[in-house]
């Protein structure tokens, strides 16, 4: 297994064409708006958050990482009833910590990202619910069972995702 | 300091990224943003995404449509017959629930009820969600554009989904009943107790606010109270699954009668009409005897034929065999009632003898096509003895549906000794045009 701690030198940094770096996103986005609706199962997967680990860990650049993390947590803010930024701050959180675990770790076989994902999974939630209830004043509950569970869920999502998405990577 | 921000340029425009968002909901939680006009972003998001997904809904409509329009009408035959059978039934029950709407205005005219009554709703197809467990809500594919207002009531045939939260032009969000924000205001039917439904973190419905020591059972069925001024009162919205001791209150988790995991198509109550029936309206009232004397001879001899073992076949006994008929749908408590949704339906003792309504045609039910503009519907407010009865009736013409409480008791002419309730099955209506009546005490 290789998870281990690299030097920067060590990983390589992947870019995206325009086009994937912006479809890969909407299209995450029409997909958690559309299916959950007619497949309620599909309501546990977070897959704009797995496009943002994706986009963190594979290139590596904080600051992209925070910024995509921001504009596909705002979108999803707006399909939401909640106040703009909930969503935004966490997966802001979540794109700056994955592109700069990117860097230090490697993730690139399966059962890294397995644990990558369901640790960021986990760190989402958390922040979601902590802005939700500490900013926004919403009295939100927290179910251990579900959060965990559904981690596993996206954990073992985003290894299938992640492979597939793989192809779209443009060597830096 | 310049050295340490470009040191940690990354941390900075992190820490400036997530200010500018803090301060952004700082803002809009300060000025409770009107979501009747949603902020740029919001509606950017949402115009960019909705019409992607009404295209991909309407093409699915459309092929479906085709397929089973004109290529597969396997069974078509044996549904028409039995719906055609079905809709005898419905005329004998029609002619019953004219006469106890009558009663119903003659008895609101008494103790000068208003009666809440939905007019125009208006059929929406469901074509998005906001994808997110923590925010139940839908996206419909009609909006502003066609007179949809925030805070109208969501319905459908079986019970109550939610209200419009957001307009936009062209759609509409709704928020569902099972959201962690939501709050319904319902009570349980038996009892009277009058709590709030809202979600929970696990999706989960819950009847909130029920004091410990009240004897809330499984299967005791939810209704809406209407006090919150968007739900007209006696609305199904579910029924008991399991009651446990909370920190104060009970927990009361209900199963909805509306199906919120596969909602396809709604109903939005885009008018609510408070009204006195006036005395005269029910003075002119016909009884229910004189409509059923004028309906039998248009009743099929077969009638009698198709439960030759329970209702006597013979000509003289036509008119009993048909008010025992009528007498044992209303014994039976509500016809393709929203409110009887599973559980209820589950208690209905099969009856071979009525095949149409073996059929499970009303497993889906059809809503009505779109009546924007349409003639505003008669209203037929109907009651029960003592209490007016909150009922969900469809357009005369098509079909009705009574959640009462039992009325066997009121019609008039007709013998309580012969009730067969298993003479005539309760049927599942595909109701067009909803409309609910209720007494809405005010």
């Amino acid at each position: 297994m290789r998870l281990s701690t690299t030097s920067p030198e060590q990983v390589e940094v992947y870019r995206f064409s325009w086009l994937a770096a912006t479809l890969i996103p909407a299209l995450a986005i029409f997909f958690q708006a559309f299916f959950p609706v007619r497949i309620p199962l599909l309501a546990w997967f977070d897959v704009p958050l797995m496009v943002t680990v994706f986009l963190g860990v594979t290139r590596r650049n904080p600051v992209t990482g925070l910024f995509t993390g921001c504009v596909i947590g705002l979108i999803q803010d707006s399909l939401t009833h909640h106040p703009l930024g909930v969503y935004g701050i966490a997966k802001t959180v979540v794109g700056f910590v994955s592109s700069s675990l990117g860097v230090k770790l490697d993730v690139e076989n399966a059962v890294s990202r397995f644990l990558v994902t369901y640790g960021f999974y986990l760190l989402h939630q958390f922040l979601y619910f902590s802005v939700q209830r500490g900013l926004v004043g919403e009295a939100m509950g927290w179910a251990w069972g579900h959060e965990l569970l559904a981690g596993l869920a996206n954990a073992g999502a985003a290894v299938a995702l992640f492979a597939a998405l793989d192809r779209f990577k443009l060597r830096n | 300091m310049d050295n340490l921000i470009t040191r940690h340029r990354e941390l900075t425009v992190l820490a400036v990224v997530l200010i500018v968002q803090v301060l952004g909901l700082a803002v809009q939680v300060k000025s409770t943003n009107d979501p009747q006009h949603p902020l740029l972003l919001r509606y950017w998001a949402v115009s960019a995404i909705t019409p992607f997904e009404r295209v991909i809904v309407h093409s699915r409509d459309d092929v479906y449509d085709v397929w089973h329009n004109y290529l597969y009408l396997r069974g078509v035959r044996q549904e028409n017959r039995d719906l055609k059978e079905q809709i005898k039934n419905l005329k004998l029950e029609g002619a019953r629930l004219e006469e106890d709407a009558n009663q119903g205005h003659r008895l609101q005219a008494l103790f000068a009820f208003k009666e809440q009554s939905v007019l125009q709703p208006l059929a929406a197809q469901v074509i998005g969600s906001s994808g997110s467990e923590q925010s139940r809500s839908v996206f419909l594919d009609k909006g502003e554009n066609d007179g949809i207002k925030k805070d109208m009531a969501v319905i459908t045939a079986d019970g109550v989904v939610g209200k419009v939260l957001t307009v936009y032009p062209r759609t509409a969000q709704v928020l569902l009943i099972n959201d962690q924000s939501s709050g319904l205001g319902a009570m349980v039917e038996r009892l009277r107790l009058q709590g709030v439904v809202r979600g929970s973190a696990a999706g989960e419905t819950i009847l909130d606010k029920i004091m410990p020591g009240e004897e809330v059972q499984a299967g005791d069925k939810v209704i809406t109270t209407g006090g919150d001024g968007i739900f007209p009162k006696g609305l199904p919205v579910g029924y008991v699954v399991k009651v446990s001791q909370a920190d104060i209150f009970l927990r009361v988790r209900i199963h909805p009668s509306a199906n919120l995991n596969r909602l396809e198509e709604v109903l939005v109550v885009t008018k609510l009409h408070d009204e006195v029936p006036s005395g005269n309206e029910a003075a002119g009232a016909q009884r229910a005897a004189d409509i059923l004397a004028a309906r039998l001879p248009g009743v099929p001899e077969k009638a009698p034929e198709k439960a030759p073992d329970k209702t006597p076949a013979k000509e003289p006994a036509k008119e009993s065999a048909t008010v025992h008929q009528a007498k044992a749908v209303s014994a039976t408590k509500p016809v393709g009632s929203p409110a009887s949704s599973a559980p209820q339906h589950a208690q209905q003792p099969p009856n071979a003898a009525n095949k149409p309504e073996t059929k499970p045609a009303s497993a889906k039910p059809i809503l009505p096509k779109p009546v924007t503009s349409s003639k505003p519907a008669v209203l037929k407010p109907v009651s029960s003895t003592g209490q007016v009865a909150q009922n969900v009736i469809a357009e005369p013409t098509t079909a009705k549906k009574i959640d009462a409480k039992p009325i066997s008791t009121r019609l008039t002419n007709a013998k309580p000794t012969d009730v067969k309730p298993t003479d005539v099955k309760p049927t599942n209506v595909k109701p067009t045009n909803v409309k609910q009546i209720s007494d809405g005490t005010q």
